[in-house]
């Protein structure tokens, strides 16, 4: 099926899930004052001191704190100098909030998501995963059927690096660790740094080759706006999904503390600053709107890394009607 | 040297990894949700071929390989080495046989390589992907016979033997691909 007939086709089957399951389509601005402080995130300028997004979170959670339970959007973010075979400077989100649901409601939402794209474009119940795209074991079909897998981030660094992680380590450790399980880490390298260095090198190729997967229970120094887990401070309510060499999909339990939240966001426009990256305005609007945001779960999956999925596709480039250096 | 960063990654950039010299044979932008970019980066081991895949963390810092490969025309055999001459500036350096190996099977004299050198040593030779050779022994072929796969071994000036169609004669001239040792096409007859 050619990729923009599949696109569409996606784009109609997704609206009318989140349609009958009784979400509320919305629109947020997509020029902001605060476009997020993460530190691996930059935001492309929009004049007058506003910034395009990155993601629609902000917004979002202000609608969910002002009452609306359940909504979607489906838009646009901007990220700056992103640019590989699944990163496009701009891109389309899927981003829904259940408020009063939990992640394992996300993860039957992911899950009914793939079927139902799968479906639209033919591909059910199982797709071919490109060669750039396999793993070491080089697999090639990939069964899409739920439930999904489920593991947690120590488990994987467990069982593919012989990595014991609680959570807690210095930058120091945490090098040590990578250096330790065969990664080569700069002498630089942030907490964070040595982290990914350990679970691109090791873990990352490992999942989901035959069946997508759910990696659970984040450490906490990659908290980002997840709330901890009751009764485990080291750990974090937050799951990724990955299938096929993809990276789909992130989800949290929100964070709901404003002065938490204040904390995390002051933390990491520090840490942008340290290196020498542009800092951004915090979000007051949104600081203040947290007491009143209901304990909610929250997600952001990839619309365009959905129909390379489904379509088996090698890039980005071949799901979209216009790269972005073909604008 | 100035030393790179991830940035100026490109296929052929020369850097040093654990003490050895690679090039860049591919590369792409990869970034977990919310960690920092990496540019997943095939090195090539220029001494051993090797090929080995690296996650490079954005920003940080390659070492520079001192790498330099000069055009030069092989003069002779010497014992157990073999004598090139730099075409510019008509320097001579002696090559031993175990850096050239079975490439010097395709390496006629006067022939034009690569020499590629390390710390200002020669440690590999890269031929030209095709060379023309004249048969200097075979079998005879016989007139007509257009089979197809079969073949009979060909001697040329470099001792090497060759599998070629039963149609080609001594003196005449052949294509030959240095990298797999076979024949390709006659080019030129007796």
């Amino acid at each position: 099926m050619p990729a923009l007939l599949a696109r569409a086709r996606v784009s109609r089957a997704v609206r009318a899930y989140f349609d009958a399951q009784e979400f509320v389509e919305v629109e947020t601005p997509a020029r902001v004052l605060s476009p997020g402080q993460e530190v691996h995130l930059d935001a492309i300028p929009a004049g007058d001191g506003r910034h395009l997004i990155t993601s629609p979170e902000y917004h979002m959670k202000r609608l969910v704190a002002g009452g609306l339970p359940r909504i979607v959007q489906i838009c646009r973010c901007f990220r700056a100098e992103e640019d590989g075979p699944s990163h496009q400077p701009e891109f389309t989100m899927i981003e829904w909030y259940r408020a009063g649901g939990s992640l394992v409601d996300l993860m039957r939402d992911c899950e009914a998501l793939v079927e139902i794209a799968a479906r639209a474009v033919g591909t059910w119940p199982q797709v071919d995963v490109p060669v750039n795209r396999r793993g070491p074991h080089g697999r090639s079909r990939l069964r899409l059927d739920a439930p999904f897998g489920r593991t947690d981030v120590r488990e994987l660094l467990r069982r593919h690096a012989g990595v014991e992680l609680r959570g807690d380590e210095s930058a120091v450790e945490m090098r040590a660790l990578a250096t330790a399980a065969g990664c080569r880490v700069a002498p630089d390298a942030a907490w964070d740094d040595a982290f990914y260095q350990l679970f691109l090198d090791r873990i990352e190729p490992h999942l989901g080759a035959e069946h997508p997967i759910f990696v659970e229970d984040w450490p906490r120094p990659l908290a980002a706006l997840a709330r901890p887990k009751p009764g485990d401070p080291l750990t974090v309510e937050r799951f990724e999904l990955y299938a096929g060499g993809l990276e789909l999909a992130n989800a949290f339990g929100e964070l709901t503390d404003a002065a938490e939240q204040r904390r995390r966001f002051e933390e990491e426009a520090a840490l942008r600053k340290q290196r020498g990256k542009g800092c951004y305005p915090l979000d007051e609007k949104l600081l203040a709107a947290l007491p009143h945001m209901p304990a909610t779960s929250g997600i952001a999956l990839g619309f365009d890394r959905l129909l390379m999925l489904v379509l088996g596709a090698a890039t980005i480039r071949d799901v979209l009607a216009f790269a972005h250096d073909e604008a | 040297m100035p030393s790179y960063d991830t940035s100026d990654i490109r296929k052929g950039l020369k850097v040093m990894l654990d003490g050895s010299p690679f090039t860049v044979v591919e590369f792409q932008f990869i970034k977990p949700g919310k960690g920092a970019a990496f540019t997943r980066t095939k090195f090539k081991n220029l001494l051993t071929g090797g090929v080995i895949e690296r996650n490079v963390r954005s920003g940080e810092k390659l070492e520079p390989a001192n790498v330099e490969t000069k055009q030069m025309q092989y003069l002779y055999k010497e014992g157990e080495s073999y004598v090139f001459m730099d075409t510019s500036t008509y320097d001579q350096v002696h090559i031993p046989h175990e850096t050239i190996g079975d490439d010097s099977n395709y390496m006629p004299e006067q022939i034009v390589v690569e020499v590629l050198f390390f710390n200002d040593r020669a440690v590999g030779v890269t031929l030209p992907n095709f060379i023309e050779q004249k048969v200097l022994e075979t079998e005879p072929g016989f007139r007509g016979d257009t089979a197809t796969g079969v073949t009979k071994p060909a001697r040329i000036s470099t001792g090497a033997r060759i599998a070629v169609p039963l149609f080609i004669n001594e003196g005449d001239v052949i294509k030959i691909d240095t990298r797999s040792g076979e024949y390709l096409e006659r080019v030129g007859r007796a």
